[in-house]
């Protein structure tokens, strides 16, 4: 975790870089320096959009200094255009990938001098349009493509369909649709184009059919069994065919790389976009069960070229597929009627074209996601390497804009077309987000942000442009005016390209919000520790590693010039420090009168970082000595919060909790609940619910002044985390715990804390944030899971937003989306960042709609059902009992496969069958079953099981999978084979093994990853070699009882293992403790309850299960 | 006597009508996010006791007039509403809580019941108008 990581990734989205212009459209950043958009083209424009935008700004909005768009005669949108090639943007290693194609994109030369001089009103003359749209250098266009296309996931494919646009024109449609598609006459006959706004699109627009109908047409051009293509998407179709012919060929490189960001999971510097290609590898390499290509091969996702031109049997596909894929029969067209007819075109077609013609007989008739699996015979399931998200069925178009999984996933890949078919399908329907994930990502400054007007969604790459001048919003269909504004294309800096804007280009993006989404000035960062002081906190030792550990981290926390900080330590009695500048050292203020909770000095409690550095200092050195020999054991936590709140509910801000016991006195005050003797009890596990509803209120409260409080409990006795976690998790702070804390006997768990608090203080953090999640009309989205409060029907408040938290909900199709073939969802998160600037992040996911059940079963993400499973059980077992829980999630399995076996499968045979997609689903329902948070029967605490259940809750779905089903890996035979390469160092990747005592043996040695602890299991007879190479130790005899640490050996084979357990840590953005346990350990009982095929005491193994799943079904 | 009880629980009765609509205001501003969520809670969670006291009133009157079958009629009511109180869960903020509210479709069943109570007094309304 280095510091320079988070440091640059904060500085990514708030460097001061961006202090005095906003603009840090990254793409802007490719252009040529020095030309003035707004200095030099357009004068007319510009002064118009000055008169327009300037004045309502500073009247309306007092808080006026704030505002990014400077006063005056420049352009809102672009303004500090001539400055942007200085500013260095940190990630710009990431991007580069975009800057070929952009630059070198037809338009940037030539372009504006003649675009503007029409710029004002009028759109500029067709020809140039026309152009501009589709011809290019199209040799370039064509020809790129293929060069980058196998990065893409699915080489096979990619390459030709590009190509097919092209290509297999001449022959294909013909003549139908020429007069249908309004870009056709674009393309091709540049007069008609003249008179543009209203006349040239209304014989054009019946084709469209009313907009929020979509009322099914004649198929153009389509294969012979579909129905109908429903008008809309065909003007999707065109602009995408044109923006995805047009698009760089880097695009797909472009794509992972935006998402994935250099500094990113934990900090890891340039490991992670490695990270990323190796997942990208292993899933176009080893070929594992269900490589994202495989929908290909079924659902013709395959352009429409193919379809026209060779016919391959399009009886077998489902019609709602061939309605989804058929407007893009239509999509090249434009390109038939290219005047140059494109350079690559007709030649090497063929040739591309048979190979994927040939993948697609192959794969002919069901796709791999519905391969029938008798899960009883079937006993190796587990892939080799983690499970990737499945790829929904979109076209290749769709897909390569689509948000990234790790940042949007849903439970199903295909929304089923109606409630009933959901309800048949068993399945629960819902989206798991990580949206403030670290990622590098175009950011867009521009002073009006282009929102549908009646459902204010966000402009996407999701959206269908009916022209130039309207746009069509995805989520509610109503027709919306693009902005004069939004007409210049600042990427290729031309005029009349609104498609291929960044914010049209890019599902994941990034605006400098304006000041009409500020409510009032931007905060400061502000942080205030509040610290437990008393006996038993002293005893723990946990006071020093922090104070050390904020010492050392002081100058990386993430803010600017008005960052402040607070501290409030207490025991029976609250006590302040007075920090203000000019004291020659700290002031602490008791206040022991803790019912009626007041602040001394209210002013110099909060202080800015930077002008009282010293003093901060000086207060964390002395802090650890201060109550070296406090006997007060008393502990009045609730005062203390009271007190932290009033200090921030001016500002608002995070306020961070270090507990170490019940508390005790005071408001707030708990009683332990928990009775060690009904640990193990197979029969219900009561008190999962709090105790009372102060901390319920005060984080409402909280929430309401835009304070999250951030719990650290660290003890070794029961602290009731059911009732204190709620502080945290209703004013959306986070929950850290560390049982069994000491400064000596736990040297694991305060190496876990102190990373933990590395990360934590140095961590992007976004301030008053509101996040709100749309989708489509029809669905609509009915629980919430997570640290949020949910102000109403589809608005979070989460008064402080940080990287590693996720989120759940679950939908519901209330309208039958009958007439759709794709719905989006959009997830906003408005928030300020530390530098104080308003930012909007916006993500859009786009799916299929599919009205068979099988297509629904096909496409279910296994990982994401079993990740919102949890979620929806850890509520069952707060609202109702534990049992229940459990019960509903072995229905959910027996529910689910029953109803396939009866709906979705045609021949029936005897066994448990699943479709290959869901084949880890019982095993995933077993791994949950038998997780701390709803295991019975095996001895745990209390609040070990609360903390299990807020980290399914709160974890984002990779590393919530890790924690319900954890990766066995073989340790001594490591070798370079496979093994990724980053940087200078080599990771070998072993396989994956199944959680089964059968999988060890006595010779080797075994690392078992459960997310938040490691274990490394040594056999009885481990190799020699491996004992001596990568322990040091001389015989199993000697390794130590508490081994945390895998020694620096300068050997190979030491190397290889700290590499790869080092790059498992770096994946995660906590801190994983490694214990090394022999065969006779005392931590091997915990090693062992993670192995979850097997039979305990008290569950199933995993065969066993399965039987009892398929009894409940042939019942 | 009898007039007297048939116009103190008419009187009641009203004023349960207006409670009924009340809460489905209120409630149809959350949906509509008029208010947010704490400020509807709060609002609505003031109201429980004096609903719950008014329907045992009412209750009372007829049982002490001896109108059994209206009695009859009121007793779930005010059974449900006993019970919502007595079930609260210990962490929670009243009957209406401001952070369940959205979730599992919590706030469609109260406007549920909010609706099929109205039209419950309603017909008690007139029940006691013609008797």
């Amino acid at each position: 975790m280095s510091t320079a990581g988070f440091n640059s990734q904060n500085g990514t989205g708030t460097g001061q870089t961006y202090t005095n212009g906003p603009s840090q459209n990254p793409v802007a950043l490719q252009q040529p320096s020095g030309v003035g958009y707004s200095v030099n083209h357009q004068p007319a424009y510009n002064q118009m959009q000055a008169k327009v935008l300037a004045p309502p700004g500073p009247a309306l909005y007092p808080s006026g200094p704030y505002q990014p768009v400077p006063p005056g005669p420049q352009v809102g949108s672009y303004p500090p255009a001539p400055a942007q090639p200085l500013l260095p943007r940190p990630q710009i290693g990431v991007l580069p990938s975009h800057t070929p194609p952009q630059s070198a994109s037809p338009g940037p030369g030539p372009w504006p001098a003649q675009a503007t001089p029409p710029a004002q009103a009028t759109p500029p003359p067709p020809a140039v349009t026309s152009t501009g749209y589709y011809t290019g250098p199209p040799a370039w266009q064509y020809a790129a493509p293929r060069g980058p296309a196998p990065n893409h996931v699915n080489p096979a494919a990619a390459a030709p369909p590009l190509m097919s646009h092209s290509s297999t024109q001449p022959p294909g449609p013909g003549a139908p649709p020429t007069s249908i598609h309004g870009y056709t006459q674009l393309g091709s006959a540049p007069p008609p184009m003249n008179p543009l706004p209203p006349h040239t699109y209304q014989p054009n627009r019946p084709a469209y059919g009313p907009p929020p109908t979509m009322k099914p047409t004649a198929p153009p051009a389509g294969p012979p069994g579909t129905t109908g293509t429903p008008p809309p998407p065909k003007a999707d179709a065109q602009c995408w065919g044109a923006a995805s012919s047009a698009r760089p060929p880097a695009e797909p490189d472009t794509q992972e790389g935006d998402v994935e960001c250099p500094g990113d999971v934990a900090g890891n510097g340039p490991q992670a976009p490695n990270s990323y290609n190796h997942v990208d590898n292993r899933m176009a390499g080893a070929a594992p069960p269900g490589p994202p290509g495989r929908h290909l091969g079924h659902y013709p996702s395959l352009p429409p070229g193919y379809q026209n031109t060779s016919a391959p049997p399009p009886s077998s596909l489902h019609p709602a597929l061939q309605a989804a894929t058929q407007p893009y029969t239509q999509g090249p067209l434009p390109y038939q009627q290219q005047p140059g007819g494109p350079g690559p075109s007709p030649g090497p077609a063929p040739a591309q074209l048979s190979p994927s013609m040939a993948a697609m007989s192959l794969q002919s008739s069901t796709p791999e996601a519905l391969r029938v699996v008798n899960l009883l015979q079937e006993r190796n399931l587990l892939p080799p390497a983690p499970v990737p998200a499945p790829t929904p069925c979109l076209t290749q178009d769709l897909q390569k804009l689509n948000c990234s999984p790790e940042v949007f996933r849903c439970t199903l890949t295909s929304i089923p077309q109606t409630q009933s078919v959901l309800n048949k399908a068993k399945l629960p329907l819902g989206l798991l987000l990580h949206p403030f994930k670290d990622l590098s990502l175009p950011v867009v400054t521009s002073s009006t942000i282009v929102r549908c007007r009646s459902c204010r969604t966000y402009i996407n790459p999701f959206v269908s442009f009916l022209d130039q001048r309207r746009w069509k919003c995805n989520l509610c269909y109503r027709v919306n005016d693009v902005p004069e504004e939004f007409m210049y294309n600042p990427v290729s800096r031309s005029y009349g390209e609104p498609h291929k804007r960044p914010e049209v280009q890019n599902a994941t993006i990034e605006f400098i919000a304006p000041s009409e989404y500020m409510l009032r000035p931007p905060q400061p960062a502000v942080y205030l520790f509040v610290l437990d002081v008393s006996h038993n906190a002293v005893e723990t030792g946990y006071l020093s590693v922090f104070c050390q550990s904020l010492l050392d981290n002081i100058n990386a926390l993430p803010g600017d010039s008005r960052t402040k900080v607070g501290f409030i330590t207490f025991d029976s009695t609250i006590h302040f420090y007075n920090l203000q500048e000019g004291l020659s050292q700290p002031q602490m203020l008791i206040v022991s009168d803790i019912e009626d909770i007041f602040l001394p000095t209210p002013d110099s409690l909060l202080v800015n970082l930077n002008e009282c550095k010293e003093l901060v200092q000086d207060l964390l050195k002395s802090l650890p000595n201060l109550f070296e020999k406090t006997m007060e054991t008393q502990s009045a936590l609730g005062s203390a919060l009271q007190a932290a709140f009033k200090l921030l509910s001016p500002t608002g801000g995070r306020m961070s909790v270090f507990q170490t016991q019940l508390p005790n006195l005071g408001v707030g005050a708990l009683q332990s609940r928990e009775d060690p003797n009904q640990r193990a009890s197979a029969k219900d596990v009561q008190h999962l619910s709090p105790a009372t509803d102060f901390y319920k209120k005060l984080a409402l409260d909280c929430s309401g002044q835009q304070v999250a409080v951030d719990l650290f409990l660290l003890s070794a006795q029961y602290c009731d985390l059911a009732t204190l976690g709620c502080i945290s998790r209703y004013s959306a702070g986070s929950v850290y715990y560390y049982p069994s804390y000491h400064h000596q006997h736990n040297p694991a768990q305060v190496e876990r804390f102190q990373r933990d608090l590395k990360r934590y203080l140095t961590r992007k953090i976004g301030f008053e944030a509101v996040m709100r999640i749309r989708c489509t009309k029809g669905l609509s989205i009915h629980t919430f899971h997570g640290n949020f409060f949910v102000r109403s029907t589809d608005l979070l408040s989460l008064p402080n937003v940080n990287p590693d938290a996720g989120f759940a909900v679950q939908m519901s199709i209330e309208e039958n989306l009958d007439d759709m073939q794709v719905v989006s969802f959009q997830a906003a998160l408005l928030y300020t960042s530390s530098k104080g600037e308003r930012r909007i992040r916006v993500h859009t996911m786009c799916l299929p709609v599919v009205s068979s059940l099988s297509d629904v079963f096909a496409g279910a993400d296994v990982q994401a059902i079993t990740g919102l499973l949890a979620c929806m059980a850890v509520d069952r077992s707060v609202t109702s009992s534990l049992s229940d829980a459990r019960d509903a999630m072995t229905n959910a399995a027996i529910d689910s496969l029953s109803s396939y076996r009866q709906s979705a499968l045609t021949i029936q045979q005897p066994g448990l069958l699943a479709p290959a997609c869901l084949r880890l689903f019982p095993l995933y329902i077993l791994a949950l079953l038998k997780q701390k948070a709803f295991r019975t029967g095996t001895s745990t605490r209390l609040d070990e099981r609360v903390f299990a259940m807020y980290q399914l809750k709160y974890q984002p779905l990779a590393f919530a999978m890790l924690m319900i089903h954890p990766a066995l890996y073989r340790l001594d035979d490591l070798s370079d084979e496979g093994a990724l390469n980053i940087g200078e160092q080599t990771i070998p990747q072993p396989r994956v093994l199944q959680l089964s005592v059968e999988k060890l043996s006595r010779e080797g040695a075994f690392l078992l990853d459960a997310g938040l602890v490691m274990y490394l299991w040594i056999g009885r007879n481990c190799h020699q070699n491996f004992l001596s190479q990568v322990l040091g130790v001389s015989s199993y005899a000697a390794v130590p009882e508490k081994l945390y640490l895998l020694p620096e050996l300068d050997t190979a084979e030491s190397q290889r293992t700290r590499a790869f357990v080092s790059w498992l840590r770096d994946q995660r953005p906590f801190f994983p403790s490694l214990h090394i346990i022999r065969d006779e350990s005392q931590l091997k009982p915990h090693f062992l309850q993670n192995m979850i095929e097997d039979r305990t005491e008290s569950a199933l193994s995993y065969y066993e299960f399965l039987l009892h799943l398929q009894q409940q079904i042939s019942k | 006597m009898e007039a007297t009880v048939f116009i103190l629980s008419l009187v009641d009765c009203c004023a349960l009508i207006f409670l009924s609509v009340y809460f489905i205001i209120t409630l149809s501003d959350l949906e509509c996010d008029y208010i947010n969520a704490r400020a509807c809670c709060s609002k609505l969670n003031k109201w429980v006791i004096p609903e719950m006291v008014g329907q045992c009133l009412s209750m009372m009157l007829m049982l002490v007039s001896m109108h059994w079958f209206i009695f009859l009629l009121n007793m779930p009511v005010a059974a449900w509403n006993i019970y919502r109180y007595v079930k609260i869960p210990m962490g929670n903020m009243g009957v209406f809580d401001p952070t369940e509210i959205h979730n599992r479709g919590l706030l469609k069943s109260y406007m549920k019941e909010a609706m099929i109570k109205l039209g419950y007094h309603l017909l008690c309304f007139f029940i006691y108008l013609y008797r």
